[in-house]
């Protein structure tokens, strides 16, 4: 009898421990509650057949003990209960699956009036750019990277002269104005994750991956990395300042653009050259 | 079972066995059985110590032989995870441990329980031993072939050993050998290290294709008269599906191996693109990084069913005989196995939703993944069935098999979290996921191997495990691995990602730190509760009370063998006769509560046994 009854406090422990929990998910900070809500949808109905089966398995323990003499019942297959339960399961799939995909839908179609930010990753650390004026991202190539360019943009394209480029490993964003993520890698996997935001993706090297968000919260965040990328992976942190308008304009207007950096840099060089001369 | 199944037609009222046409209230026709259409396999016999325990071509003696190696991994699996969990719940007395040792072992845990514990515990160690005596053959098809499977395996877990010892040590590119990091700088064991695991991986292949092919043909040819498909235990048809899905799915791992040596040596640029590393940019470019997550994945998902089917199987065995009942709706059973093994293969890139592949195949993905728990979920309803109506000795046996159905149905429905796309975008890479596959693959499975080993111990040596130690060892463990994985689930909620070396202070996270010190002190504790099983077993190997034949009363064939532990060639003189499927428990009118499968109908001919 005692096995049942373990069996039984587990289950009500692992009810307990879920409505109790002080462990549970941050406070959002994105558009994306579609994603908690369908994990509370999938909470109750897969929590609901967990409990359930164990209560049903449990009662059998009670009811059916071994006694010297009984004999189960002999009923190889009830066709009518197999197929009550298969379509039964097969509803209950069917309602979890349809707003993940809808919720799926939406994840993948960026809204037109989201920001880019273009995020680089690379063994252990991020940097970000902006597109200027003109709205666009100027092109780039792993090959371009040098001290005065390190996005790589290639430098015969006109729209990467008023790229912005944050020298931070913090990035700050509007509130309340979708963002599109633009993730590149020069080396190995990497993944820019705000459990905030709750929206992820891998950047890859060799090609461009994107996520959309829209936070909608002030603050401060921390980014982690997601992806295994090599032994400074868990070290391998950054930063995002979610501000109203106002301020992230200002903030904006501080920022360096390519055209800027790369000038800078050429001034350093001839400066430099000067000084060597001397 | 044939078609008249459902009318309830007890064998006096079944003529399809009659053959001649003559008629009669008891025909003497109906213990029929076709005649064998091949000789008897001829044994080769082993003639020298070497021979008999060595390399051995008995499959029982492989059985064993994979059984012990597969176990050896599986210790140095858990120290290494005892290792893991210092780190994480008590970093101030891990002072030893650097980045590069915690990743180093966190990628030698996973690659060895998943790849070289479970799956060559299971297919194997069960699937050599328990096969032919099953399905009533006296060895495996191929007896040579059989044992360079395993010396093939043995090298394959040596080099894998071996590379804990080579300058820079082993790898540490995580179990999923995620390119381009897997082979550059930056992660450890680049060097010697990769290309050890590499080439133990595809020995592991090789050698197992080698059984693969005796599972399958011995399975399909080597049948006794009268053991039809569809009356074989679950157990074999776990293990025959598992063994399908090895065979198509180790040739992904297979290519994908030699495609990263090639990369990795020749440098070649099968999955390296342009990388600029330090500063330089490497002789790399033009290769896919995402080409390789899906050969790994097209191997990795498949193989979390070569793993899951056996464990299927046998638990089914194991509750049947246990509750002394019929498994509930075998033939769905059936197809569940054959069907949750098709689809495993339309699934795999459910790991990739956020891997920054095209994002519309998460639609595709998202669908056959959940479509999968179908099939897995009439399982799961036919086990509690089964119990339903029982007669159920709660021994440490039936203890096992409710902790897998407790364990199972826990990380089954967290699957549903994982599979349904959207839900799986903030959830992957967290703890949550850890928390999930250990439950679902890791302690389910664990459940059913425990399980099997109580269970068959009887039979392999003939002595009966004490069943006290049994249950403080079941207890603990189960008790002890709920409270690892269960509370695990939250702190992927938290949004805690996996593989991080140390958590620094995020706000978020030190509320886990309580946790996880908790978890490491369980995961402590269940580790060493697995040294009971070892203490029982030389214990009873010792003192042990000595087991009678068939002690559990099964219907299966292995117990009904010449001799206890069986001998080479199993079965004495005479292979055995099939008449009925092996799940012929309380069958009403029958003297005892179970019908060997052996028995002929004319021999029970005034019980109500249904036709199968």
């Amino acid at each position: 009898m005692h096995a049942g009854i373990i069996f039984l406090l587990v289950i009500i422990g692992s009810i307990l421990f879920h409505i109790f929990t002080p462990w549970y998910w941050t406070d959002i900070a994105s558009n994306w509650k579609g994603m908690d809500d369908t994990i509370t949808l999938t909470f109750w109905v897969g929590g609901g057949v967990f409990v359930a089966v164990c209560l049903f398995m449990i009662y059998c323990v009670f009811r059916y003990q071994h006694k010297e003499g009984r004999r189960a019942e002999y009923k190889p297959e009830d066709k009518k209960l197999e197929k009550i339960l298969t379509w039964a399961t097969t509803l209950g799939v069917a309602a979890l699956l349809a707003p993940g995909l809808i919720i799926w839908n939406q994840y993948v179609n960026v809204p037109k009036n989201a920001i880019e930010v273009d995020v680089m990753a690379w063994q252990w650390g991020w940097q970000y750019r902006l597109p200027g004026k003109d709205g666009k991202l100027g092109t780039t190539q792993v090959r371009n990277i040098a001290d005065n360019n390190p996005f790589g943009i290639n430098p015969d394209d006109p729209f990467g002269k008023d790229d912005i480029m944050v020298e931070s490993d913090v990035i700050n964003l509007e509130n309340n104005r979708p963002v599109k993520i633009l993730l590149r890698s020069v080396d190995v996997l990497h993944n820019w994750y705000v459990p905030q935001f709750r929206a992820k993706m891998d950047a890859v090297p060799g090609t461009v991956t994107f996520y959309w968000f829209e936070p909608n919260k002030v603050g401060e965040y921390e980014v982690l990395c997601a992806e295994y990328c090599g032994v400074g992976h868990y070290a391998m942190r950054g930063g995002v300042e979610v501000q109203d308008k106002a301020d992230y304009e200002a903030w904006l207007g501080e920022q360096e653009t390519f055209e800027q950096l790369s000038a800078r840099y050429e001034k350093l060089n001839v400066d430099g050259n000067k000084l060597a001369k001397k | 079972m044939s078609d008249e199944y459902d009318n309830n037609k007890s064998y006096q009222a079944q003529s399809s066995e009659v053959m001649d046409g003559s008629t009669g209230s008891v025909n003497p026709d109906i213990d029929y059985v076709r005649p064998s259409e091949v000789g008897e396999q001829e044994l080769y016999h082993p003639h020298s110590f070497i021979e008999k325990w060595v390399f051995c071509q008995d499959a029982k003696v492989i059985g064993v032989q994979y059984f012990l190696t597969a176990v050896f991994t599986g210790v140095v699996g858990l120290i290494l995870s005892w290792l893991m969990r210092l780190q994480l719940g008590f970093p101030e007395l891990a002072g030893f441990m650097t980045a590069e040792h915690y990743y180093q072992f966190v990628t030698m845990h996973g690659m060895i329980m998943v790849v070289y514990f479970l799956t060559a515990l299971f297919l194997g160690g069960f699937g050599n031993y328990l096969i032919p005596l099953m399905v009533g053959a006296r060895d495996m098809v191929f007896p040579y072939v059989n044992m360079l499977s395993f010396w093939m395996f043995f090298v394959a877990v040596a080099v894998l050993m071996a590379s804990f010892f080579v300058p820079g040590g082993p790898t540490g590119a995580g179990w999923t050998l995620y390119p381009p990091q897997t082979i550059l700088e930056g992660t450890p064991g680049a060097g010697m290290g990769i290309l050890l695991m590499l080439i133990s991986l595809s020995l592991f292949v090789i050698g197992f294709t080698m059984g693969g092919l005796n599972y399958m043909i011995t399975i399909l040819q080597a049948r006794t008269r009268g053991m039809t498909l569809m009356r074989m235990p679950l157990t074999v048809w776990g293990i025959f599906t598992a063994t399908v899905l090895a065979m198509l799915a180790f040739p992904a791992l297979l290519v994908s191996a030699i495609m990263m040596t090639l990369d990795k040596v020749l440098q070649t640029s099968f999955f390296m693109p342009t990388i600029l590393k330090a500063g330089e940019v490497l002789e790399y470019g033009g290769g896919s990084p995402i080409l390789f997550q899906h050969l790994f994945w097209f191997f990795g998902h498949p193989e979390v069913y070569i793993v899951a089917l056996p464990a299927f199987g046998i638990v089914s065995d194991l509750i049947s005989v246990h509750a002394r009942k019929n498994i509930f709706g075998y033939r769905m059973m059936v197809w569940a196995i054959v069907g949750i093994g098709a689809l495993s293969f339309f699934v795999w890139a459910h790991h990739m939703y956020v891997s920054g592949m095209n994002p519309w195949f998460g639609f595709f993905f998202a669908t056959t993944t959940l479509i999968i728990a179908v099939p897995t979920a009439m399982k799961v309803y036919n086990w509690i069935l089964t119990l339903w109506r029982g007669n159920i000795r709660i021994n440490v046996v039936m203890l096992w098999c409710l902790g897998f159905i407790v364990t199972f149905v826990n990380g089954g429905i967290t699957g549903i979290f994982l599979g349904n796309v959207s839900v799986d975008v903030p959830l992957s890479d967290t703890y949550f996921v850890i928390a999930h596959f250990h439950m679902v693959m890791g302690i389910a499975p664990l459940m059913v191997i425990m399980g099997a080993v109580y269970h068959w111990f009887p039979l392999v040596a003939g002595k009966m495990l004490d069943e006290g130690l049994g249950k403080w060892h079941f207890w603990i463990t189960f008790l002890g691995a709920y409270s690892i994985y269960f509370p695990m689930h939250y702190l992927g909620f938290i949004g805690v990602p996996r593989r991080y070396f140390e958590m620094y202070d995020s706000p978020y996270m030190t509320s886990a730190v309580g946790m996880n010190e908790f978890i490491s002190i369980a995961a402590f504790i269940v580790g060493a509760a697995q040294f009971i099983l070892i203490f029982n077993i030389i214990k009873t190997l010792k003192t042990g009370k000595k087991a009678e034949q068939n002690p559990w009363k099964a219907n299966s064939l292995e117990w009904y063998t010449s001799t206890v532990p069986p001998e080479h060639g199993n079965f004495g003189d005479r292979l055995p006769v099939v008449h009925r499927w092996p799940y012929d428990f309380s069958v009403p009118g029958a003297k005892e509560d179970y019908i060997p499968q052996t028995t002929a109908p004319s021999e029970v001919i005034h019980t109500e046994v249904e036709k199968t």
